[in-house]
């Protein structure tokens, strides 16, 4: 069977890729958006992966939860980038300065 | 063993899939290669012995959330070459940043061991049992108030994302419910007392 080392191997690799891509494509809210969905799926990983190695199916109630909650970010995230690009006609996040933060 | 192999087939793809995310051109190429990514890792769960799990990934991300995104990409005129600026800048620093996270990962789950004994690997489950009774029996009694927090989540974000994208524009012949409902008699009809003409 796999070992658990490798599949946690996987996800950390899985996981530091949305890491660089969050730095790399800085400017795109929707890429930023999906980098944050590859990492929830980085983290389930570890959950499912754990999950088996101990026998405790707890780990795989908690992924179910995370699905749900991402699916649930992406809805509102979404719909919050419709709003923004129907008053700004962009998504740059260079230009959301009007907070001045 | 043919798991083993399968393994690492589908994560190579995967690994391949994550990195097309962060450097396709195109938001759309982007997106599919999302997609990519969670058929593979819904077969990597199918071989970790989480059915169900692997099933809802690809109904609820595939099939849902990922039509969701292609939606939006095709509705937004994004100016992809500007959004790209600084990219060549910044993909040495990602890829160093990269590095240094699997390094970090690698160097725990290598090194520490995480106080696993070595090369235990659970055997695979007998061949009777169901990943989705044994999910459904632990979701519907010990995990019960979580499951219905979720629920309500769920509808928040309805909720949520139906009033912040509703837009009314001016001129648009729609109904004011709490107008309608707040409407009393007296507003609407009047009653006229006059006595009766005489017969001629």
């Amino acid at each position: 069977m796999i070992p658990l080392s490798h599949v946690l191997m996987l996800s950390g690799i899985l996981f530091s890729l949305a890491v660089a891509g969050i730095f790399i494509n800085r400017k795109n809210v929707l890429l930023l958006l999906m980098c944050i969905e590859l990492m929830l799926l980085a983290v389930n990983f570890n959950f499912i992966a754990f999950a088996r190695q101990l026998g405790d199916l707890g780990g795989q109630v908690f992924v179910f939860f995370i699905l749900t909650v991402a699916a649930a970010e992406s809805a509102i995230g979404l719909a919050i980038l419709v709003v923004l690009f129907r008053q700004r006609h962009s998504i740059n996040v260079e230009e959301l300065d009007a907070m001045r933060g | 063993m043919i798991v083993n192999l399968l393994f690492y087939v589908f994560a190579a793809v995967l690994v391949v899939a994550a990195i097309g995310v962060i450097t396709a051109r195109n938001p759309v190429h982007c997106a599919l290669f999302l997609v990519v990514a969670f058929l593979n890792s819904a077969v990597i769960w199918l071989l970790l012995e989480a059915e169900f799990l692997a099933i809802t990934l690809v109904v609820v991300y595939v099939g849902a959330v990922m039509v969701l995104w292609l939606f939006v990409l095709m509705m937004m005129d994004i100016d992809v070459a500007k959004l790209r600026q600084g990219f060549t800048r910044y993909a040495p620093f990602g890829a160093l940043v990269a590095l240094v996270v699997s390094a970090e990962i690698g160097l725990v789950v290598w090194v520490r061991r995480l106080g696993l004994p070595e090369g235990t690997a659970p055997g695979p489950l007998p061949a009777g049992h169901s990943n989705t009774q044994a999910l459904g029996e632990l979701l519907y009694s010990q995990y019960l108030y979580p499951f219905e927090v979720a629920a309500v989540i769920l509808l928040v974000a309805i909720v949520a994302a139906i009033t912040l994208t509703m837009r009314r524009r001016p001129g648009q012949k729609v109904q004011d419910v709490a107008r309608q409902v707040a409407v009393r008699a007296a507003d609407r009809v009047r009653v006229v007392k006059m006595d009766a003409e005489g017969r001629q």
